[in-house]
């Protein structure tokens, strides 16, 4: 399997609020520091990928926010525009009024416009060399599969007409595994890792995309080995707690509490991810990203979450 | 209305400002005695499908009457707990055996069931079509094949019409339900306006023209010129002929989505937003609890989910860690002998000092976040009648007595 980063084109998925943004971003900065020329691009337009790395809004123009680093939102209008003019040269698109119109139109009868106008722009971007890797923050997992195999269906839906004849070609891309990958994003909890495993299977059945990698964010730390948990239970009965008590001059309960709840919390967790390694093809990396105790979202963080990346993956 | 159940305080509810609705003294037990219908929103991934369960469940069990939970995407276990294991669409009563066996004793009947897209919208189109032979044909089309199954708004719009379907016939005292996780929170509340939208459209009326006179109209001939070479002439055909035949029922549909957008404003509806106090989710679902009321709408309570326990605020506890942290050779010196004398392996200073100095970090960390949430609770803009918190559960909710077990944190 081609190793994450010398991919060309990552879409990074997954369950909402499991952070995806926050791998998309990290993912993108890290192939930055190694030297790459990357693209990263927000598909759902929230505008939270500038916000990761304090930028100011993006637009669907990429712009370098960081050293080699560019940032774009996905517009699908603008995309539609730069689509007719790059590829259709039809002359009469600056006078066409109800363009917006007519393309949400058209957009909402026939599923598939949309996300193909989507895909395409990555694609495009991939297939010109203009970047050395595209990074999309791509829908959630569930809507994920739709975007992905938009061109199969277009391909299938409209037989003829200028749209059909683009699709082979990002169907070429989006097939080869050594171009082309899907990072799945997921929580070691019980929802997020049902919906991981469901999609690694869909992701198979319904598209022609390989699944590259698993990546498990917030993965809590290991408090105690064996050992070390049987003197925690000792410091916890009354006798040793009392001690302690008298020697730091304080009620240590709360302490000792968070520390079970920790404890309790991580190894509900652990269920979790060993359903995830039996759920998912063993071929398909897990990676595993710490819990981070600030919850705020910005460059300070996306570097925080890069380098636990860049360590998974040996670097 | 079924026993147990009261109305009373249904006509004292929307005086308070708009930008306000209230100040979160509220009760979740007062909140839906008086109303109908609630509809729980909120970011992904926040816990919502499990709150609006806990939130029927508790209705159930104490208010009484026919409770209904509408639910869209259940995690499996939770979807058995509520017995809607391959029932799909139609509803189904939770049988007191189950309520039994959890030692509950509800006054009230619980009934569930789960959305089914697909069916939903086949469903709609046999309510509307004029006849046998535009329904087969629409239900055979592959573009309403497309749009039915995978059109992602069309998730939002059928969850509305569904609630709107079963609500009018008048069978539940109250039904909770959970909205799809949509790419964007508010979708739902636009979506019955966007079909009405959709069908009414002169780009609809374009379309639907008969393909030879389209191109003697000076005005809309560049219009189906570039439709034509970007999506080929057979498939403009047949998007015109779905909609040749979705018209006949366009009096219908529109009517149809009136009624439902009514319903959302009722004030026997309320909205439930659901969220944690991380960052990103409670940005979003405090821009939608603003949507809503400047929208008219009941937001009747905000639901913190996953909150971590106050006592990790505490700073005498936080005292206390960084003296277990800073002193931890000392005290693990002091402590060796009384843990050694009960096992002689528990009494190995370094150990000891390692346990000490894992557990003060370990508290320290989460105290960071602990306080952090609590901040963001302060700083909340919009806080209607009910603000209410569920503490971080270190196991998974999956039967009715976990179900209860979350609902009575939000329920007085």
């Amino acid at each position: 399997m081609t190793a994450l980063l010398d991919l060309k084109l990552v879409f990074v998925t997954g369950k909402g609020g499991v952070g995806k943004t926050t791998v998309a971003s990290a993912l993108a900065l890290l192939a930055s520091q190694r030297g790459k020329r990357v693209l990263v691009c927000e598909v759902d337009a929230k505008g939270d990928v500038s916000g990761f790395y304090e930028a100011p809004p993006t637009g669907f123009v990429e712009k370098e926010i960081l050293p080699g680093l560019f940032a774009m939102t996905m517009d699908t209008e603008a995309s539609l525009r730069e689509y007719l003019k790059l590829h259709l040269r039809i002359p009469v698109v600056g006078r066409i009024g109800p363009l917006a119109k007519a393309f949400d139109f058209v957009a909402t009868a026939a599923p598939g416009v949309r996300e193909i106008l989507t895909v395409g722009k990555f694609c495009f971007e991939v297939r010109e060399r203009n970047y050395d890797l595209v990074v999309v923050d791509a829908p959630a997992s569930g809507h994920i599969i739709g975007q992905l195999a938009a061109p199969q269906a277009i391909n299938d839906l409209v037989k003829v007409g200028l749209i059909r004849s683009q699709t082979d070609w990002m169907l070429e891309i989006l097939s080869d595994a050594s171009q082309t990958g899907l990072i799945a994003v997921c929580t070691p909890e019980e929802m997020p890792v049902n919906e991981t495993i469901e999609l690694a299977v869909r992701v198979k059945q319904d598209t022609t995309v390989q699944l590259s990698a698993v990546v498990v964010n917030r993965v809590l730390p290991e408090l105690f080995s064996r050992q070390e948990e049987v003197v925690f239970d000792a410091l916890t009965t009354a006798g040793p707690a009392e001690d302690l008590a008298e020697l730091v001059g304080g009620d240590p309960g709360p302490v000792l509490q968070a520390a079970r709840l920790a404890v309790t919390m991580r190894r509900t967790r652990s269920t979790h991810l060993e359903r995830l390694r039996e759920g998912i093809d063993p071929t398909v990396p897990l990676l595993y990203l710490p819990y981070l105790f600030t919850r705020s979202h910005g460059l300070r963080t996306t570097r925080q979450v890069a380098a636990s990346l860049g360590e998974e993956l040996g670097y | 209305m079924a026993a147990g159940r009261s109305t009373q305080r249904a006509g004292s509810r929307m005086d308070s400002p708009a930008d306000s609705p209230g100040n979160g003294s509220g009760s979740l037990d007062g909140l839906l005695a008086a109303k109908e219908i609630v509809i729980a929103c909120g970011p992904g991934g926040v816990g919502k499908t499990t709150t609006a369960a806990a939130a029927g469940v508790m209705a159930a069990l104490r208010q009484g009457g026919k409770v209904l939970v509408l639910t869209v995407d259940p995690a499996k276990r939770l979807a058995n707990a509520l017995g809607l294991e391959g029932i799909g669409n139609t509803e189904s009563r939770v049988p007191d055996e189950a309520f039994r066996s959890a030692g509950l004793k509800p006054r009230g009947e619980l009934w569930a069931a789960m959305l089914d897209t697909k069916e939903s919208w086949d469903a709609l189109i046999r309510r509307h079509a004029p006849d046998q032979q535009t329904r087969d044909q629409i239900l055979a089309n592959p573009l309403y094949k497309n749009i039915s199954g995978r059109f992602v708004q069309s998730h939002d719009y059928i969850a509305m019409e569904r609630l709107y379907e079963i609500h009018s016939e008048g069978k539940y005292d109250l039904i909770v339900v959970d909205t799809p996780p949509t790419r964007n929170a508010l979708d739902f509340l636009d979506a019955p306006q966007r079909l009405a939208d959709f069908f009414s459209s002169r780009l609809l009326r374009w379309l639907i023209v008969p393909y030879r006179s389209r191109l003697v109209n000076v005005a809309t001939k560049p219009f189906y010129q570039v439709a034509d070479r970007i999506l080929g002439t057979q498939f403009l055909a047949d998007i015109s002929e779905f909609f040749v035949l979705f018209q006949s029922m366009y009096d219908g549909f529109v009517e149809r989505a009136g009624a439902v957008q009514r319903l959302l404003s009722d004030r026997r509806t309320t909205f439930m937003v659901v969220s944690t106090l991380e960052g990103v989710p409670l940005r979003e679902a405090e821009f939608f609890a603003q949507e809503l009321t400047s929208r008219h709408l009941h937001l009747g309570a905000i639901v913190l989910n996953k909150v971590l326990p106050a006592y990790l605020q505490g700073s005498a506890a936080a005292t206390v860690a960084e003296a277990m942290k800073d002193r931890a050779e000392e005290l693990a010196t002091s402590l060796a002998p009384m843990l050694g004398s009960a096992d002689i392996t528990l009494g190995d200073v370094a150990q000891i000092r390692r346990v000490l100095t894992e557990v003060a970090d370990s508290f320290l960390n989460f105290r960071v976040v602990a306080l952090r949430e609590a901040e963001e609770k302060s700083q909340l803009g919009t806080v209607p009648e009910v603000l209410a918190t569920v503490p971080f559960f270190d196991t998974d909710i999956y039967d009715l007595a976990g179900l209860v077990r979350l609902g009575e944190q939000i329920w007085d």
